[in-house]
């Protein structure tokens, strides 16, 4: 089945390693996917907290389209997915919401039916889709010996009933370890990594920072491997910041599961955007090549 | 019109109020009015409570008075009080069949909003009982004996009791229990709430007068395959798997158990909950009934790979002289005739792995109070003694309430006994090791006899309490104190802060819950279950241990959570019921069976492959089909198979029924 992708505007700025990275594991897995056309905004960021309902018709709008084409849609922003499964749930389950946004998309010549759109994390896919024994057959270059603390955010497992538990999901955990690497178990898998809460109320977010980043560090792990975006833009680019007001060095690379996935499979570093984080990730591949 | 059997139908219709379960919808004089313009019916009444002693003498009055010979009774549902109303139209003088319940209370009153709607709907179902009344003719009930013996399945407290009460009376009882020994959750616990007294001294010379018992044979390591028959009259068959220990034989000397060929204990023990081990061979536990050991074929040598010096069965034969162990023992299949059956199946503890925040089976100090029951019990494997997986003594224990209870995500139930065992478990732990205890509770719920004087005794001897329900237990840990360390984190709702308690060790309430197999169960005795998976019970106050299927009885946790003192209790009714049942000597079998006119029946046997009960033979001489009265169920399959319309059933005959729906479609 061929997949749309749906970028939403981090993996097209901050994230772009994440897009980078992803689109050369999906070509080197052969799975096809092509980006959906004239996509616009998920709707998440602060519209939400504004005006539910337009941030609600700006998501429809890309299901609209992606139902047009009868496709299942990739997101691999863990916000945008959050958002984009949220409006299917309220549509769903809120006839007054769903007739508001109906009557919205209509005036842009779109219609929505619901269910024939499913949104799609990149882990699940590779998970359930592709499958950990068919990854594990394609692994080229093992991860061996690579301590890896996988750290999934608050939002893929929510709303609830997704593809992995909401407060201990494991997804992650085994395709790692289908990479060879050495993955630690932790409780903080789902615990808020700041949020938007770095840039508004900046003590609160550095020290939700500072907790994944020091309990990674005390677990004795060579990197953080996230799913999102927003989660991998606080660990990694406050580090210096967080390092300061706790007086203590951390020095952890942050990076995304596809770059670990994309090195075991075997692509060139070029092609999976690993020069583009603030602490270096390079040295966890140079323990093994 | 007039009725079937030549009389002209004189009906009597009375509307119920049911206080204000029917009347506070339905509007009840409106009905009544209207049910007076109805064909036949010569009078019609509202009473407010027509099940009570004046209700049901109206109807006996106007039957004598009127000359009533059609009773129709519209209020609750057939499945409370037909019997009550047949009775009462006995009792005037007419027909007990000449009766007809209209359900405007399930059916209507509490399943509506709508007092205009539903006042209209319950006229509907009373013109379609005129209609339909007209057809109905005098039936007579059969009476079938009834065999005395019972069944009773499940040998834990419930059933153990049960069994006990009906031998003493003097009956046969099989007592039938899927473990190798009877004795069930109860056997397992070293203290009992709130009086401390230990349980196996209370529960084992009832076991032992079980199996001493000369009216009592019990049947272990068994499970019942099939049920058939019908109340009075059931034959039972029971499975009995193969133990490879001769149980006649075996006198429970553990000299098989020390012979094995594994030298030390390697496997986990299924009745230590897995913190204690046993051998392949084994003896549950050392009060077991029957003493009788037993061999795991799936952990024996043997079994697995044929090539085991079988020391266990040469001790047996040399040492004991007995020569108990038979490798070759093959399942059993037992057949017996029952005339009540008891359900004493218990329950099971919530799987604490459901929620991964509370760290089962990732923390190795993390513990389910069952676990902690077999670690504080000095039968257990340490004897008694509290400790961590690592053999060191915590300093302080963390007990979680409501673990898969009163939470929407797992079991919306409160299973009654948490708090209690809570209570018991923290003072054993802290008698015992000195240790701090917090309880994390929801709400402390201690109704019933001392239990609340005990929560009060707990206060003072310092256990401490938190109220708030727990967001996860975790090995985050920040500070000098807490490391190395379990954390709670917990919001204290009565301060309304967040705190994080360091503890060693953390011992999770799990709830309790219908068994993974009471659906199959429930099918194959044929009661109900409740929407949580519970067995359904016929009246939750007034036929607390009757089911929906005559005969059958339940007791104990099966049918929900409750204690020892509830279990036993319910058991002494169950038994008290099958009394009441068994003494009598016979039932009366409900006369809506199927009937077959032989003149127009052409031999095709369609409906004899169909009958779910057997019910159906063919008589070759007449070269027709017959139905066997007490075995037919009135269900119906055969009436609606037969191509001839050679089989009617009674009280559902074509003309009632189209009587019925014609009266339904009167109304506007």
């Amino acid at each position: 089945m061929e997949y749309f992708y749906y970028p939403g505007c981090s993996l097209k700025g901050t994230g772009a390693s994440y897009e980078k990275s992803l689109l050369e594991v999906f070509a080197l897995l052969g799975i096809p996917m092509k980006e959906l056309p004239d996509w616009n905004c998920c709707g998440a960021t602060s519209y939400m907290s504004i005006d539910e309902e337009v941030a609600l018709a700006m998501a429809a709008r890309n299901l609209a389209i992606a139902e047009e084409n009868g496709r299942d849609v990739i997101a691999p922003c863990s916000a945008c997915y959050m958002v984009l499964r949220k409006t299917q749930k309220y549509m769903k389950e809120y006839a007054h919401i769903r007739q508001s946004i109906l009557n919205a998309l209509k005036k842009a010549g779109l219609t929505y039916h619901g269910d024939r759109v499913r949104i799609r994390h990149p882990l699940d896919v590779l998970v359930n889709d592709v499958g950990i024994a068919e990854i594990r057959k394609r692994v080229q270059r093992s991860l061996n010996g690579v301590r890896v603390f996988p750290y999934y955010g608050c939002l893929i497992v929510r709303p609830k009933n997704g593809f992995d538990h909401a407060t201990y999901p494991t997804s992650m955990d085994r395709l790692l370890e289908a990479l060879g690497c050495e993955v630690i178990d932790h409780p903080l898998k789902t615990k808020c990594c700041g949020g938007s809460l770095t840039g508004t109320l900046e003590e609160v977010g550095m020290r939700l920072v500072y907790i994944l980043l020091k309990e990674a560090k005390k677990r004795g792990s060579h990197a953080i491997a996230t799913v999102c975006p927003l989660c991998q833009f606080n660990l990694d680019a406050y580090q210096e910041k967080v390092e300061k007001i706790y007086s203590e060095s951390l020095g952890i690379p942050v990076m995304y599961f596809t770059q670990l996935l994309g090195y075991a499979l075997g692509a060139e570093d070029s092609h999976l955007g690993l020069e583009q984080h603030i602490v270096p990730v390079q040295e966890v591949f140079e323990m093994v090549r | 019109m007039a009725g079937r059997n030549g009389d002209l139908p004189r009906i009597g219709v009375y509307v119920c109020h049911c206080g204000t379960n029917i009347g506070g919808k339905v509007n009840v004089p409106e009905v009544v009015a209207f049910a007076r313009t109805l064909p036949n019916v010569v009078v019609a009444r509202e009473y407010k409570y027509m099940c009570s002693d004046p209700g049901q003498l109206l109807i006996k009055e106007d039957i004598q008075k009127l000359n009533i010979n059609r009773v129709i009774v519209a209020s609750c549902s057939p499945h409370l009080h037909e019997h009550t109303f047949r009775k009462a139209t006995l009792e005037g003088g007419q027909n007990p069949y000449l009766f007809h319940m209209a359900n405007i209370r399930e059916h209507v009153s509490w399943v509506t909003d709508d007092p205009e709607k539903a006042t209209e709907k319950a006229k509907a179902i009373i013109e379609a009982a005129v209609y339909r009344i007209q057809f109905h003719e005098p039936l007579e009930s059969k009476q079938v004996p009834v065999n005395p013996d019972v069944l009773i399945v499940g040998g834990g407290i419930a059933g153990i009791t049960a069994a006990l009460t009906l031998a003493n009376a003097g009956k046969k009882v099989y007592l039938v229990e899927r473990e190798s020994s009877i004795g069930g959750h109860m056997a397992k616990f070293d203290k009992t709430f709130p009086t401390l007294d230990c349980a196996s001294c209370i529960l084992t010379p009832k076991m032992t007068a079980v199996k001493d018992h000369p009216n009592i044979q019990l049947i272990t390591y068994a499970e019942v395959l099939e049920v058939d028959g019908y109340v009075g009259n059931f034959t039972v068959k029971v499975k009995k798997k193969p133990r490879y220990v001769i149980e006649d034989r075996c006198i429970g000397c553990y000299v098989c158990v020390e012979n094995c060929v594994y030298k030390t204990p390697k496997y986990p023990s299924e009745f230590d909950e897995g913190i204690g081990l046993r051998k392949p061979i084994y003896i549950p536990f050392p009060q077991a009934v029957p003493l009788v050991a037993v061999i795991d074929p799936e952990t024996c040598i043997e079994f697995k790979s044929g090539r085991c010096p079988k020391k266990c069965q040469q001790a047996c034969r040399e040492v004991v002289g007995r020569d108990a162990i038979d490798f070759t023992q093959k399942e059993e299949i037992l057949e017996i005739q029952v005339g009540a059956i008891v359900l004493a199946t218990g329950f099971q503890t919530f799987d604490a792995s459901r929620i991964p925040e509370y760290g089962y089976g990732r923390y190795p100090n993390v513990y389910t109070s069952l676990e902690i029951e077999r670690l504080v019990n000095s039968s257990g494997p340490t004897g008694g003694e509290i400790v961590l997986r690592d053999g060191r003594k915590p300093r302080s224990v963390g007990i979680i309430h409501c673990v898969g209870s009163r939470d929407r995500n797992f079991n919306p139930w409160c299973s009654r006994v948490c708090c209690m065992y809570s209570l018991k478990l923290a003072h054993l732990v802290r008698e015992r090791t000195g240790a701090e205890v917090y309880n994390f509770y929801i709400d402390m719920r201690t109704p019933g006899k001392g239990y609340e004087e005990f929560y009060e005794k707990l206060l003072h001897e310092g256990v401490h309490f938190i109220r708030g329900k727990v967001a996860e237990v975790t090995d985050w840990t920040i500070n000098p104190e807490e490391a190395g360390r379990l954390v709670i984190r917990v919001e204290d709702s009565l301060i309304g802060v967040v705190r994080r308690i360091p503890v060693d060790m953390v011992i999770l309430s799990v709830g309790l819950e219908p068994r993974a197999d009471a659906e199959e169960l429930r099918r194959l005795f044929n009661i109900s279950c409740s929407a949580e998976g519970w067995f359904l019970e016929r009246h939750p106050k007034l036929a607390p241990v009757s089911t929906y299927t005559d005969g059958v009885f339940i007791a104990g946790a099966c049918q929900g959570p409750k204690d020892i003192p509830d279990t036993v209790a319910q058991a002494g009714a169950a038994a008290g019921e099958v009394l009441s049942l068994v003494d009598r000597g016979f039932i009366e079998l409900e006369p809506n069976i199927a009937v077959i006119d032989a003149r127009k029946c052409s031999g095709c046997h369609v409906c004899i492959a169909l009958c779910p009960y057997s019910a159906i033979s063919f008589n070759e001489t007449e070269n027709v089909a017959q139905i066997n009265e007490a075995l037919c169920k009135g269900c119906g399959v055969c009436v609606g198979a037969c191509p001839s319309r050679a089989i009617h059933q009674q009280l559902f005959k074509d003309e009632q029924i189209m009587a019925e729906i014609e009266g339904l479609l009167m109304v506007e």
